[in-house]
Parts: structure tokens; sequence; C-alpha cells
């Protein structure tokens, strides 16, 4: 990491669906905690997704994702990272997720799922813990 | 407690309660309530079915007839849809309330990249009219109304419905369809915009001008402020924003020299039912009162049926938890009460698993059940608006309609509803506040029940282990498939030169001042997918940049 020790985190609302109440306040619960917090806004494509976190080099990209398609978005946009040489972008997840989704998701690579319930203060002790 | 702010002394006596719309409630009410806020009869109530309303739109609301019911339905391809509705009918459902899926929605065809992994999850997959007629087949759309939950693309599932009812037959004058249609909330919440904001505009005035003149049993427009309320509204935001809209819907059709009297009349509403039951009621009551005085007031309009307050009083999503989901069944039922003793006229409830799922027909029939339970069993048709007269209520429904003529106010100074939105400063304010809210939830200052608020909690991995009975809808890979095989059927078999004509047509109404509704029912009939319609508009209107949202 740079200068400072703050997280960087890009949240980003994948795919077509544009219930982003979700992604605002988290956005805005991580900025209290002290993060620099990029927004993507919505609609955004895997790749608009990869662009925005290489400009902004985060360390982290935060998917919002409701629909239920969580496993085969963040199917993909590991491959993409991978290829691209991204692998040291955390990638974490949140939203609409069952349970019995997590294994899978953590198996494929997402580093932690924050499903919707979730306190504030866990999602980010669970960020936390990815950085010590 | 709740959803309100509940202060308490040390032996857990309640000292002071302050609603979300900023209400303080006393703890007892009486007649000097009524007389220091001014209260008359007349004024203030009027008869139920008399102007202005607060009681009820009919003289006999529910004794007449009771609530229509519209549980929210569709999913996977047309087919699997059409089964559901019969489903529903078939139960006792007399309204349609159609989900589309994310591309319909956003105006993609199922074989579109940005499609992948969507087509057919939140609702039906929608590409051209063949999908129309298999979803609506053997369903008489002369005796069913159909809400049609689209938006940035409502135009033209307006138009798919019209033709499809033209191709089973029916005329357009025996049909009724409300499409959503509210893109200015959806710019506030939910989030399925495509086109910038005068553009989006510009279309609800189309649709509703065509429905003044071709639809006369359509109602072209549905104003929720439902999701505004679930992005973080109060309930008097709520209410104050969706009127806001519904001015700048009203603007831009005057604009076009058709008189209010002329359309309103066509408007509904859909307002959330999620809160404090009293702070519901309330605002209910008081909307119905305020939105008449408005017409009456501001537009100048005198036909007393053309002041209803007409609408969907239902869902409820926000209030429901994703911890201990049967709780919600009970919170549902709760929030349904409290549209019946609003006097809703039409109603659906959130599905108890919605946190995990799309409703199984189980949960579906769950939420129906619970509403005839109401109606049917335990005596919400007994007696026209139960609590007028009530102290509390009326004095509360007095303070209501003022906060959300405060609130309509702060909108005016800053320059109007579509001012507001491209600036950005309502999804501001409702973020900013989902955000104080969610955090009061965690913290406990607010209670939900089966939520443990973090102070308490500790560490909680459990949660990531919990087990739930809730049972899960499948996602089934094939409905893309099929749709995609569909669709290269239906670009093999159609008249190609009809496709195109049709929608250089459509492009020469967008460009101009046209409306571009017949236009659309023309690209219907000649099987132009919803992709190459909005594809159109894409072109020719371009696309909505959000503002920044902190």
């Amino acid at each position: 990491m740079e200068t400072t020790n703050k997280i960087r985190v890009l949240i980003a609302k994948p795919g077509l669906d544009g219930h982003d109440k979700g992604a605002k306040i988290v956005a805005l619960a991580l900025r209290d905690a002290g993060m620099e917090v990029i927004y993507s806004g919505l609609h955004q494509t895997l790749n608009q997704i990869i662009q925005t976190a290489t400009q902004e080099a985060v360390d982290v990209i935060g998917l919002s994702i409701m629909s239920g398609a969580h496993l085969p978005i963040c199917k993909r946009l590991i491959t993409m990272m991978k290829e691209q040489g991204l692998d040291d972008i955390r990638l974490i997840v949140g939203g609409v997720i069952p349970y019995q989704d997590i294994p899978e998701l953590k198996e494929m690579g997402v580093a932690a799922v924050f499903p919707g319930g979730i306190s504030f203060e866990d999602i980010i002790t669970g960020m936390n813990k990815l950085f010590e | 407690m709740g959803v309100a702010k509940y202060t308490k002394d040390e032996k857990g006596a309640i000292k002071e309660v302050i609603y979300q719309s900023g209400i303080k409630v006393k703890p007892v009410y009486g007649p000097e309530d009524l007389e220091k806020a001014g209260f008359t009869y007349e004024q203030d109530l009027g008869a139920p079915g008399d102007y202005p309303f607060t009681r009820s739109l009919h003289p006999q609301s529910y004794r007449s007839r009771a609530w229509t019911t519209r549980q929210y339905t569709g999913f996977g391809t047309p087919e699997e849809t059409n089964k559901r509705f019969k489903l529903m009918i078939a139960n006792g459902q007399n309204g349609l309330n159609v989900a589309f899926d994310l591309p319909t929605q956003m105006g993609y065809d199922s074989d579109h990249p940005l499609a992948e992994g969507e087509v057919g999850r939140v609702g039906m997959a929608i590409d051209s009219l063949k999908d129309f007629e298999t979803a609506f087949a053997e369903i008489p759309l002369d005796r069913i109304g159909s809400g049609l939950t689209i938006n940035g693309v409502a135009t033209i599932m307006m138009a798919m419905y019209q033709a499809t009812a033209e191709k089973f037959g029916y005329s357009k004058d025996q049909i009724s369809t409300t499409p959503q249609n509210d893109i200015l909330k959806e710019m506030i919440g939910r989030g399925a915009w495509i086109f910038p904001v005068e553009h989006g505009v510009r279309l609800v005035g189309d649709s509703i001008e065509y429905a003044v003149k071709e639809l006369p049993k359509s109602n072209p427009v549905s104003i929720c402020g439902y999701h505004i309320r679930e992005s973080g509204a109060t309930p008097a935001q709520e209410i104050a924003y969706a009127f806001e809209i519904a001015k700048a819907y009203i603007d831009t059709v005057t604009a076009r020299g058709i008189k209010p009297e002329d359309f309103v009349g066509r408007f509904s509403f859909n307002f959330n039912v999620y809160g404090n039951l009293w702070e519901q009621i309330a605002k209910f009551r008081a909307a119905r009162k305020l939105w008449a005085k408005m017409l009456k007031t501001e537009y100048g309009v005198t036909d007393k049926k053309k002041l209803f307050l007409r609408g969907l009083f239902g869902g409820g999503g926000s209030g429901l938890t994703k911890e201990q989901p049967e709780n919600n069944i009970m919170r549902s039922a709760y929030y349904a009460l409290g549209a019946a003793l609003s006097g809703a006229q039409t109603t659906a409830l959130c599905s108890f698993d919605e946190a995990y799922t799309i409703p199984t027909p189980r949960s579906a029939l769950l939420s129906l059940r619970t509403l005839e339970i109401l109606m049917d069993e335990v005596g919400l048709r007994d007696t026209v608006d139960p609590l007028a007269g009530s102290y509390f209520i009326e004095t509360l429904t007095l303070e209501m309609e003022e906060k959300i003529i405060e609130e309509m106010e702060e909108v005016q100074k800053w320059g109007g509803m579509t001012k507001s939105i491209s600036e950005g400063f309502i999804q501001r304010k409702v973020s900013r506040q989902a955000y104080e809210y969610e955090k009061g939830l965690q913290s406990g200052e607010y209670r939900k029940v089966g939520i443990v608020p973090t102070s308490e909690s500790g560490n909680r991995p459990e949660q990531e282990t919990q087990k739930t009975d809730v049972e899960l809808h499948e996602y089934n890979q094939e409905w893309a498939e099929k749709s995609k095989v569909n669709l290269i059927e239906l670009r093999r078999t159609r008249n190609d030169k009809d496709v195109s004509d049709s929608l250089k047509a459509l492009e020469k109404a967008a460009r101009g001042t046209d409306n571009v509704m017949p236009y659309l029912v023309t690209c219907c009939h000649a099987y132009a997918t919803v992709g190459e319609m909005a594809g159109v508009f894409r072109d020719v209107f371009g696309e909505w940049n959000e503002p920044e949202f902190y």
C-alpha cells in the first residue's frame, strides 16, 4: 500500500439491477469507518468495473448483487481479474446471497461474503481482517 | 422499538415517541387536540365518497367491493408466467401485476451480452409480441386488468399489450393496463432508468397523451412513492415526492395543450405499507385529501371522480427481515391491516421469503390468503373508515398533511422534481436517511424483532451458517437458451421489410415531436424486438448519467 494505510474500495453495481440502497449505505458506512470509497454508479459491465478499479488503484472491489446472479457474475469477474493480473485486488460480495451459496463463492476466490442483514461492524471487521 | 424513535425512562416507561415523518406523539389525545387544530368534519373529512375523500373514495367502500389483489408475478419464460397467472386467477386473484426480467426492463433482447445470467431471473423475459401472446394466452383481457411493472420501456410494453389484445380479437377500448411508467422515481430508487431525464419524461408524456386519446380504460402511469420510501424516504416524503413527480408529469402533458381535467383521472399511485401502523393510516388518509385539494385548487379540476387518489397500497418489502423470515408472515399481515384500515383500493404483499428468493407458489398464495382473511374473515368490510373520529387518528392525519406540504415545499425550493433529480438533491437526502436508519437499527435505537443489536451480539459468526427453512426458487438456465432459440426463429420468419420500415418510422417520431405510441404499436405488430425499439430510443436520446450521491 501507498503512503496511507487506508483501505481503498470500489463499491460496484454490476449488471442491470438498479437496487442501490444497500450499495450506497455500505459505501457511506465504509467511508465513515475511514476507508476511501469510490462508488461505481449503476448498470456497470464487468469491464467497466475492472477499469475503474485499476484507474483508482483500489485494494478491494465490493460487488452489490440483488438479482440472484451472484455466482455467474463473480465467476466471470474473477477470471477476468486473473487474466489481467489483478490477483492482488480482493473481491468481496454483498446483497441477496443465500447462505448456502457462500462456500461456492469462497471456493472460486471471493475473499468475503456479506449477505443482507449483516451489520456494518461485521463488514468493517471482516474487511480489516483481509489486510491483517 | 419499531421504526419510530422511542425514549424511555429508567423503568422502561415510554417518555417520548417521534415518528419517521418527524411527528411527536402524545400519550393521550382528546377533543381539545382536534379543537386546537381547527378540525371540522365538513372541511377535513366529509362523508365517505365526498370531497376531500379523507374517509374513502366511495360512499360504501369495501361494503360494495372488496379490494383488488394483485400479487407481483412473473419469472422465466412467458409459458411459465402464463401458468402462474392462471394459478393466481384460479385462486381468486382479480388483477395481474406483471414482473419483467432485467434485460426486458432495460430494453435489451435475451441474446444481448448484458443480458447474460439475467434472462427470466427476476421476471419474465419478453423479446417480441410472440412472447406476450404466450404470456397472456387464455387470459380474459376484457375482464382482468394488468399492472405492468415496467418504466424505462413502458411505452414499448403498453404498445405490446395493445397489439396482443388486438391479436386476440379485443379492441383497444376494452383493455385495461396500468404500466408503472414512472421514470422519475426510477432515478431516485430502483434504478431501471435508461434515457436522460427530459427524454424519459417526454416518453411518459407520450403515453399519457396516447391513453387519453386511444385507451379509455387504461391508466398510463402509476406514480410510485413506494420505491422512494424503500430507498430511505420518510412516509411524509414518500407522498410529497410522489405528488411532486405527478406535478412534473401534469406539467409536461399540459404543455401539449391537454387540460389536467382530461387526464389526471388516469393517474394511479403505488404506496408502501411498512412502518408504524398509525403513521401509515394517517399518511393514506392525508394523501387522499391533499391530492384532491391540490388538483382542485392548483389545476382547476372539477369532476369529482378525477380527484380520486387511486392506487395500490401494499408491498412493505423494507419492513421485512432476512433474520427469522417466518416473522415476515405476521409483519405483512399487520401491514395489510393498516392498508385495509386506510381503505386501500388495490393491494399486494411482499412474500415472507423475498429476502432470499423469488416467491414460490406456496409463499405467493400465503400472501393472497393473508389478504383474504382480512376481507372475508375478520371484518374489515363491515363499515367504512372505522377509525374516523378518533382523536388520535384525526390529529395525526392533520399533522401528516402539514408534514407532506413541508416536504413538497422543499422540492419546490430546489426548483421542482425534475431539477431535484437531475442535480441529485433527492437521491443524496434519501440515501443519507437510509444510512442513518440502518445505523439506528443496528445499534438498537430502532427495534426490529429478530434483529439483535450489534452491541449485544458480539461477534456473530453463526450468521454465516444460519439455516432457514426457506424453499428457494430455482433459476433455470434453459429459460435463457429457450428465449435465444425463439429469437433466432423470430428473426428468420418475420417480414424484415415491415420491421425495418416500422423502426425507421419510429426513429423519425422519436427525433421529432410526434407521439411515439402509434409507431410502437406498428413495430410490435411487425414483431420488432424490445431491444430493437429501445435501441432506436438509445440512439436518439442517449443514456442518463447519474449525479454523484455524496
